[in-house]
Formats: C-alpha cells, sequence, structure tokens
C-alpha cells in the first residue's frame, strides 16, 4: 500500500469515528458531566478543608478549583481511552472489528488510526470543558491552551494505549464493570489528580510511592505544566514510554500470531 | 495456466490440545464457484479465519490469487473480499457509510470510492437503500449490502462463511444466485454452507469434517448415483 493509500486508511478510521461521535451527542454531554461535577461540586467542599502551598508550576498559592482542573481534564482522557475500549470489545462481538482487521494494511497501522482517531475526539471534549471551567474562574494563561495540545495529544495516546490494550484482555462486555473498579477508579484516586503528591506523603509513604509510579499522576502533571506554559521533562518521559509499552503490548495481543486470544477457539476478532 | 484465487496446501491449526484443521488442502480455480461443505464444527470457519488472518498460519501454505498470505499479507487480502458468517455492518451507519469506510480500509480513493458504491449497491440491486441506516434494512438486505462492501474493492476471491444463516427461502435464493451470477464476471467464490440444497451439480466441492477434507471434486460426480445428501451422510456418519 502507498503513503497516499496509508493517508486514505487513516482518514477512513477517523471519518467512521467522526461519525460515531456525532450520532452518539449524548455520549460527548455524558462525558463531560463527570468533570463538571468534580468541579462545581467536590471542588468546593475540598476547597475548604484542603490547604494548597505553592507547588510547581504555580506560582502562587491557587484555589483548589485551579489545582484541580489539569486531573480533570486527564480525567476525561481516561474515561474516553477506556470508552475506546469498550467500544472494541463491542465491535469484536457484534463482529465488526473483523471488518477493521482483514484491511490489507499493517494491523499495528489500523490500531494506531483507530487510537489517534479516539485521541481527537477526546481533545475537543477536553476544551470543551475548559472553557466551562474558564467561566468557572480556572482561567490558565492563553497561550496554555495553545502549549496543552502536544500535552494532551500524549496523555490521551498514552491512555488510549492502555484501553485498547486492555480491550484485548476482556472477552465480554459484561467483563467490564471489572475494569472500572480495578483499573478506572484507582488510576484516577491514587495519582496528583486531586491532591498534590506531598499531601500523600504526609498520610503514607506507600500511598505516596502508588501515586508517584502511577503513569496516570504523569499524565496530569503534563498537562498541568503544560497548561501554565512549563515542560516537566520525567512526566514527559513517563507519559512517552508508558505509551511505547501500552501500544507495544496493545498491537502484540492483536497480532494474530502471537497475541493470547488467538487460542480462544471462535474469539478471533 | 491462470494462478488459481485460492490455495491452501497442507494447512493444519488447532487450538491448544483441538486439532481444528489436519492438513488441509483446498483449491479455488478462477472464476469458479465452490463450496465448502461440511456440519458445524467441521472446521469451515477456522478455515476462513486462517485465510483472512485473523489467525496466524503456522503450518502449510496458503496463497491468495498468487500471494503468499505470511509473506505478503497486505497484497493477499487486498485480492480478498468477505462475507462472515455473523453480520459485520455498523448499524448506526447508512448502507454508504459502511461502504465508504470500507473503501477507505482498502485505500480506495473519495472519488473512486464514490463511483464503485453506486456500481455494487446497483449490482446487489440496494441502489435505493443507500442513505439508509442498516439497522432499517431486512435480514436479506443486509446480507446483499455485505457482499457489496465486499466486492468493493474488486477482489479475486470472495468467502462467504454461511451467508444465508438466518434468512428466509427467498432471500437465500436471492443472495445465492446473486453471488453465482458474479463468478459469471470472473469473480472467484469460496461458499461455505452445510445446506446441500445450496449446491449445484457443476459446482466444485470439499467435505470438510472433523478438520479434515474427506473428498473432493465435481458434485454431480460426487453425488453419484446415491445423491449427494446420502453421500454426504454417509461420509460424515449421521452428522447431518
Amino acid at each position: 500500500m502507498t503513503a497516499r493509500g496509508w493517508a486514505i486508511v487513516f482518514r477512513g478510521i477517523a471519518w467512521r469515528e467522526a461519525l460515531r461521535f456525532v450520532n452518539q451527542r449524548g455520549r460527548f454531554v455524558a462525558a463531560l458531566v463527570r468533570p463538571l461535577v468534580w468541579l462545581f461540586i467536590f471542588a468546593a467542599g475540598f476547597r475548604a478543608v484542603l490547604g494548597l502551598s505553592i507547588t510547581p508550576p504555580y506560582q502562587t498559592y491557587v484555589l483548589y478549583e485551579v489545582y484541580v482542573t489539569p486531573g480533570l481534564c486527564a480525567m476525561i482522557q481516561l474515561f474516553n481511552g477506556m470508552q475506546s475500549s469498550l467500544s472494541m470489545v463491542y465491535d469484536r462481538e457484534t463482529g465488526a472489528m473483523r471488518t477493521l482487521l482483514v484491511s490489507p494494511a499493517p494491523r499495528w497501522f489500523l490500531l494506531l488510526a483507530k487510537l489517534m482517531a479516539g485521541v481527537f475526539v477526546s481533545i475537543l471534549q477536553v476544551y470543551a470543558f475548559l472553557l466551562i471551567a474558564w467561566a468557572w474562574g480556572v482561567e490558565p494563561p492563553l497561550l496554555g491552551y495553545l502549549a496543552v495540545v502536544p500535552a494532551l495529544l500524549l496523555s490521551g495516546l498514552m491512555l488510549g494505549a492502555l484501553g485498547l490494550f486492555v480491550s484485548s484482555t476482556i472477552r465480554q462486555l459484561e467483563n467490564f464493570a471489572g475494569v472500572m473498579n480495578f483499573l478506572i477508579f484507582p488510576m484516577f484516586f491514587a495519582s496528583s489528580a486531586l491532591y498534590p503528591l506531598w499531601r500523600m506523603k504526609e498520610s503514607s509513604e506507600l500511598l505516596y510511592w502508588i501515586c508517584a509510579l502511577n503513569p496516570f499522576t504523569h499524565a496530569v502533571e503534563l498537562i498541568r505544566f503544560a497548561l501554565y506554559l512549563q515542560f516537566d521533562p520525567t512526566s514527559f518521559l513517563v507519559t512517552a514510554g508508558c505509551f511505547a509499552v501500552f501500544f507495544a503490548a496493545a498491537v502484540f495481543m492483536y497480532d494474530p500470531a502471537k497475541g493470547l486470544w488467538v487460542r480462544r477457539k471462535g474469539q478471533a476478532a | 495456466m491462470d494462478t488459481p484465487a485460492l490455495e491452501v496446501l497442507g494447512v493444519s491449526h488447532a487450538f491448544g490440545r483441538v486439532q481444528a484443521l489436519k492438513h488441509v488442502d483446498l483449491v479455488v480455480p478462477r472464476g469458479r464457484f465452490v463450496a465448502l461443505l461440511g456440519v458445524n464444527g467441521a472446521g469451515k470457519t477456522t478455515l476462513f479465519s486462517l485465510v483472512t488472518r485473523l489467525y496466524d498460519n503456522t503450518s502449510g501454505v496458503i496463497r491468495v490469487a498468487g500471494h503468499d498470505l505470511r509473506r505478503a499479507p497486505g497484497k493477499a487480502l487486498a485480492r480478498l473480499g468477505v462475507v462472515f458468517q455473523t453480520r459485520a455492518l455498523d448499524s448506526d451507519l447508512t448502507v454508504a457509510q459502511n461502504l465508504a469506510y470500507h473503501a477507505a480500509l482498502h485505500g480506495i480513493d473519495r472519488t473512486t470510492a464514490r463511483a464503485r458504491i453506486a456500481e455494487v449497491l446497483a449490482q446487489v440491486d440496494l441502489a435505493d437503500k443507500a442513505g439508509i441506516k442498516v439497522a432499517a434494512l431486512s435480514g436479506g438486505q443486509q446480507r446483499r449490502a455485505e457482499i457489496a462492501r465486499a466486492l468493493l474493492n474488486r477482489p479475486d476471491l470472495l468467502l462467504l462463511d454461511e451467508a444465508t444463516t438466518g434468512l428466509d427461502v427467498r432471500s437465500r435464493r436471492e443472495v445465492l444466485a446473486l453471488v453465482r451470477g458474479l463468478t459469471r464476471g470472473g469473480v472467484s467464490v469460496l461458499w461455505a454452507t452445510h445446506i446441500l440444497d445450496e449446491i449445484a451439480p457443476a459446482d466444485l466441492i470439499y467435505v470438510l469434517h472433523e478438520g479434515a477434507v474427506l473428498v473432493h471434486g465435481a458434485a454431480d460426480d460426487l453425488a453419484g448415483e446415491e445423491g449427494l445428501t446420502r453421500t454426504f451422510l454417509s461420509l460424515t456418519g449421521d452428522a447431518a
């Protein structure tokens, strides 16, 4: 297949995701409700009990709403990644996945295209959320809205690749509740999304290390620093590294020669 | 001599300890309707999964239009059109949108795709349904839409895995007549089925049972004086 052919395949996959997105406008609204509840209700309550010292990248004391906003952006991407994984499992159950996998394009490219399409949708959701947050008084520097794009792209890829990998291990849609309980919630709560890590260290050294090693923490910090026009190399390297590992694992799992699921009779796709 | 549309040579496949295919040899000549006949669980879907590369083929050779599936999977898959046993259309999208998505997956540009979609929908008599959501189509129409989709990349070989499952008698006849008509246009067909009524005397058939090809040849030769049903039953026991 030529480079033009690859571009057509990519465009086709992105177009289908866009169509699904348009057809499921409720999903877009639902994805916004979760972080907005955190911003409007939880943040108001937490502000009263949680004192924040000056924490990089902030130059001064910030309101809890301001602190929590980058974490909620990452939360949108985390749920979007898992939503994509859910739709992959659904596609597999309905047989639609087979249409994708019998395409002549290499499988890694098909998965990457699907992943990228999902990330674009999540970035749109994040911007809708940031717009509402701005109206609520969370006002990062104007240039921060531009600087955060590459950070959102990388964090979205990392979380989407994780979702892709997870989708290859789930046999049925019914098993997805387990993903919520054992992956999404621990990842979100054991991170710097809702409280700074030094706060966590004060209460438990072990929890602090769990949070520090959580890839989601680094996605949050990457977004937080970028939104305030700073670059955190550690977060960048960890997020990029985790993306490479999760994506390689997903490609391995979807490879007809290697993935664990090839041994499952009748579950090829 | 023409390269066969499909060559399956010495292919075996196992799921753990269960041997699903045992040294299968099968050839689909150009422009022929070949029936892969077997009861449920005979290994038809496994063979299709290997030919479409959903499973990896680790023994023997599979060539589609001369392209080795392991060495040149892209070229081999580009020559293939597939209709799976379970329907695989996106019910939220229209017929034309489903086809446009499939065309893109084969790297067909938008202008060409538009022309081909009109062409294949006319071929399967669904030209007036292009803008209708798949969910609103009958089972038979969905099957025809899937056949149209499989024809978009102008394949050398069309694989249909129990394509008439769940269809009423009339729709079954229509789908079968449509596919037989395609062979007159030069498309080769591998038609997996367990329904003996779908076999015509001139068809080339392979009888697959418990993962092995028991016999193959022209249907009327194999049927002999006993008829195809009796021959099939005696080959496979009472399984049918």
